[in-house]
């Protein structure tokens, strides 16, 4: 879920890219997600028990992104699967009528296991509140971590990431948008100016 | 039956109105009577004559409605009979025939002088009363047909309207019956296992898709090809209400060019509104018989303009508002005529150029009038005349607005519709009964 | 999208989407923790004027499960006699600021003259002999999952046709969704106007079901009530078993692949034998499952997004 992108929710995939200037071209991504892997298997001390969730629609590739950075420094596959928080939203009748993605969780759940969320932005923080309410009703994770490619400041809940690509100051009214190779066919983060992109 | 006389004896002249036949006349009436009508018309009058400028309207004979219920008694939350006599009068009548459906059932004497006489004291139009053919409706024993018919009612229509007279033997009875005393018996043509208490949509493709039960046209049509024949067998009159079917049409049709003693009348609804109207459920549409496809509309304009059916009749059905706002198949039967009868004949059949305004003076006072009995009505204006009129505006449109009627009830489903032709004023015996919709009578003084 | 009163009012893709969005509350279905806030704080009333165990439950678990509070009201018999209108029933109960009603009457067309006099959304569950929307849903939610997509799938329809709302909605649900139907029954139990109705919408007619059988993908079975003997519809429930019922014979001219679907309650050894009603291909207990899903898609696209009613 990219919070910047209200009202309307992701852009559809293949989306064009934004006026504005680039913050992160794709080289920035990889090295960026690259990072994020590292850290995460630091905090955990190696990847037992973890499992990545990723939020549709860009989440859901970086969680498979960072499954495959995982494996390639330790060898081990992580589980992984997509969370949706439709449902859990608290903003449904602001906006038209959502289309559900789906939530697959991996096999084996999210029982005692480290779940990792993950996001491409983190803007007001509702979407990952929405997150949380969801994972209760698969589960009892042991711990719940929130890695985002993003994090542009903003926060309406007092909700943290742990683990962060980029931090990228914005002014509240500027769009920032996350192209990503698998969804959209290229790959860069743009701030864009108030309004439409 | 005679009216109270408060100011008919005033002298009323009427000044360029153009006559059912085409040529421009002045009319002056004086005591209730047309005195002359003509060039001459203007000479005679006096001092103190009230002058009706007439120019552009049509002078016809005034209306003569054979199918109304006026809900007195029993529905008076409904219509009254001064409420519905003052409908009539602005719809252009001078005689409305109070249908027997009312409770108690007008099945005796006594409740059918006491319909005339409150049709009387209301003195807005004639209200003569329909006699139930069976005691209570229930289609099983004949009710005091002589005895109505002697009575200071002097009634001559029968109907068990609303239902049908389907005993085959307790119609052929009721035919011979009032062969003594000149009567007819008006036929509310619904067999009722062809078509059930609760059918209410006609029968065919759409009542397939709204799943409403069908009221399919050979439950009428079966029974007027009976009572033809029933009449050609007891060699009485037979009368056939509110044709729906262009096959009702057919029957008739040859029934006539056999000579066989019926007459039929088709209601101003039925000369306009389609089965499609109920698409959206709306109980206003509702009525007995059914709103018909196109075909059978068609069928029906071509029959009163040919001679087929002889009268239009409104089968004015007032309801009151929480009768109608039930789910359709739940609601009341019935739309209001009176005061819209002229605006949809004139826009159904002289619009369409299909029937000219001698044809209608005939359809909507003459023949029903002489299928009556009435000797005071549907009288062509000539001297020597009761003083029974209506003067119409043939071009004038109007959007209907059903809040603006004088019935009682609001089940209009003219409203915000188009219609071309008013009723500019209506003279009865001599008195203005109403004028442009608003009636001056002795109902609201 | 603010009512669902009759298939008629939605399009293919919304069809399309309540049955993608029904995939998802199918998943919530199966999990420990059946509960999604998403309607939490919207009132829901069944307002059944006629008896259905079967479709309130399913609509009352779909609104707990979404956090609805859903109140179940009957309105045994019409209020013609109390002297009280529907209309004042309904605007009655309107007026204490439900969002939804959920009507189940036993005339045609109640739910949609209660839209107009009522503010809130109404959803048509089922009404006389017109329409059952959420029904004709979760069949056609049902025979996707098993067949794939419908467009171009043959299905035929067979029973008590004349009187059945289930097989009104599901033949514009099957018709908009590129299935071919073909609908079977004696002559007299079919609905009326059905030559120019099947013209009109793109259809089949037939009187003779062993005939249809080799070509279906499904065959959907609608209950017979033993009261239309009476009625002069057909002679004996004999003669209906034999000449319409689908039993073992049938079953054998069947496709391999086809399946068989019936709304319920059956009238097993009537219109189905228990041949048919438990065959591997049967999915009746499947269309049970997915109706609290359907239904939950279906609460989900009236009242969440931008114009909901409040």
């Amino acid at each position: 879920m990219t919070d910047t992108q209200s009202p309307g929710g992701a852009p559809p995939a293949g989306a064009p890219s934004i006026e504005g200037r680039t913050v992160l071209a794709d080289q920035d991504v990889s090295r960026a997600l690259r990072r994020v892997a590292h850290e995460i298997l630091e905090g955990n001390k190696g990847a037992d028990g973890l499992v990545l969730l990723g939020i549709p629609t860009r989440g859901v590739a970086l969680a498979h992104r960072l499954a495959a950075l995982i494996k390639d420094v330790e060898g081990t596959e992580v589980p992984t699967g997509s969370l949706d928080i439709t449902m859990h939203r608290d903003d449904l009748r602001k906006q038209p009528v959502r289309a559900v993605e789906t939530t697959e969780l991996p096999q084996g759940g999210i029982d005692g296991k480290v779940v990792i969320l993950v996001d491409d932005v983190l803007f007001s923080g509702r979407t990952v509140r929405a997150a949380l309410d969801s994972l209760a009703d698969y589960g009892r994770p042991r711990i719940v971590r929130l890695a985002v490619l993003v994090d542009r400041g903003h926060r309406e809940l007092p909700i943290r990431a742990d683990y962060v690509g980029k931090n990228l100051p914005t002014a509240k009214t500027e769009r920032v948008a996350v192209r990503l190779a698998e969804v959209d066919g290229h790959e860069e983060v743009r701030i864009g100016a108030p309004g439409r992109p | 039956m005679s009216q109270p006389i408060n100011n008919s004896a005033q002298t009323t002249l009427i000044r360029g109105a153009r006559m059912a036949g085409g040529e421009t006349s002045d009319i002056l009436s004086a005591n209730g009577v047309i005195v002359a009508v003509g060039a001459d018309a203007a000479a005679q009058t006096g001092e103190q004559a009230e002058v009706v400028e007439a120019d552009g309207l049509i002078a016809l004979p005034g209306f003569v409605d054979l199918h109304t219920h006026l809900r007195e008694p029993g529905r008076e939350d409904a219509e009254t009979i001064a409420t519905g006599s003052a409908a009539a009068a602005a719809g252009g009548f001078t005689a409305v025939l109070a249908m027997a459906n009312t409770s108690p059932v007008t099945d005796t004497a006594e409740a059918a002088e006491r319909i005339a006489e409150l049709g009387q004291r209301a003195g807005l139009v004639e209200v003569i009363p329909v006699g139930a053919v069976t005691a209570g409706l229930a289609g099983e024993q004949l009710a005091e047909l002589g005895l109505m018919a002697s009575s200071r009612a002097r009634v001559r229509v029968f109907s068990d309207d609303g239902k049908c007279v389907h005993d085959s033997r307790v119609m052929r009875r009721a035919l011979e019956y009032v062969k003594a005393f000149d009567g007819v018996i008006s036929q509310h043509a619904q067999d009722p296992n062809l078509a059930s208490k609760s059918s209410c949509c006609h029968e065919g493709e759409l009542s397939g898709r709204l799943g409403l039960p069908g009221w399919p046209s050979i439950a009428e049509e079966s029974i007027v090809a009976r009572d033809v024949m029933l009449a050609r067998h007891t060699g009485s009159r037979v009368h056939i209400a509110h044709v729906s079917t262009a096959g009702s049409v057919e029957v008739l049709r040859w029934a006539k060019a056999q000579g066989i003693n019926v007459t039929a009348e088709v209601t101003p609804h039925h000369l306009m509104l389609t089965t499609d109207l109920l698409a959206a459920y709306d109980p206003v549409f509702k009525v007995n018989p059914p709103l018909r496809p196109a075909e059978d509309v068609e069928a029906l304009r071509t029959a009163l303009a040919d001679g087929t059916i002889d009268a239009v009749a409104t089968d004015h059905a007032p309801h009151v508002r929480h009768d109608k706002e039930h789910a359709f198949i739940d609601a009341a039967f019935g739309m209001l005529g009176l005061e819209t009868a002229l605006p949809v004949v004139c826009t159904a059949m002289v619009e369409s150029g299909m029937m000219g305004w001698e044809r209608v003076a005939k359809v909507m006072s003459i023949a029903p009038a002489r299928i009556a009995r009435l000797a005071t009505q549907g009288r062509p204006l000539v001297p020597g005349a009761p003083a029974n009129l209506t003067l119409v505006d043939p071009h004038r449109e109007r959007v209907i607005d059903r809040s603006s009627s004088l019935s009682l009830s609001r089940n209009n489903p003219w409203h915000d519709r188009s219609l071309t032709g008013t009723v500019e004023l209506t003279m009865l015996q001599g008195r203005i009964t109403a004028r442009q919709g608003n009636v001056l009578g002795s109902a609201y003084e | 999208m603010k009512h669902l009163l009759s298939i008629a009012d939605l399009s293919r893709d919304e069809i399309g989407e309540i049955m993608d969005t029904a995939i998802s509350m199918h998943d919530v279905q199966r999990r420990q923790v059946k509960k999604l806030p998403t309607l939490r704080g919207r009132t829901i009333i069944n307002f059944f004027f006629e008896d259905s165990t079967r479709t309130r439950s399913s609509f009352e678990i779909a609104g707990k499960w979404m956090s609805a509070d859903t109140i179940n009201l009957t309105g045994k018999g019409t209020s013609v006699s109390k002297g009280e209108s529907l209309r004042d029933t309904v605007k009655t109960v309107d007026a204490m600021g439900v969002d939804m009603m959920i009507v189940r009457h036993m005339a045609s067309g109640a739910p949609a003259q209660i839209a107009q006099w009522t503010n809130c959304s109404i959803v048509n569950a089922g009404d006389g002999m017109h329409e059952h929307p959420s029904q004709a849903l979760l069949d056609a939610y049902t025979l996707r999952s098993k067949l794939g997509d419908l467009d171009g799938k043959h299905i035929a329809i067979v029973g008590d046709l004349t009187h059945s709302r289930v097989l009104r909605s599901n033949l514009l649900c099957l018709r908009a969704l590129g299935a071919n139907v073909t609908l079977v029954a004696p002559p007299t139990l079919m609905p009326s106007g059905i030559g120019s109705w099947a013209a009109t919408d793109s259809f089949e007619v037939s009187y003779d079901l062993d005939a249809v059988l080799p070509h279906v993908d499904a065959v959907m079975m609608l209950r017979v009530q033993r009261e239309r003997m009476s009625g002069g519809y057909f002679p004996t429930a004999r003669e209906y078993a034999v000449r319409y019922g689908l039993t073992a014979r049938r079953l054998a001219l069947m496709p391999r692949h086809a399946v068989i679907t019936h709304p319920g309650p059956m009238n097993r050894g009537l219109e189905i034998s228990a041949d048919a009603a438990d065959d591997a291909q049967s999915l009746v207990l499947d269309q049970v499952s997915a109706g609290v899903a359907v239904r939950m898609s279906i609460l989900f696209h009236l009242l969440s997004g931008e114009g909901s009613s409040a």
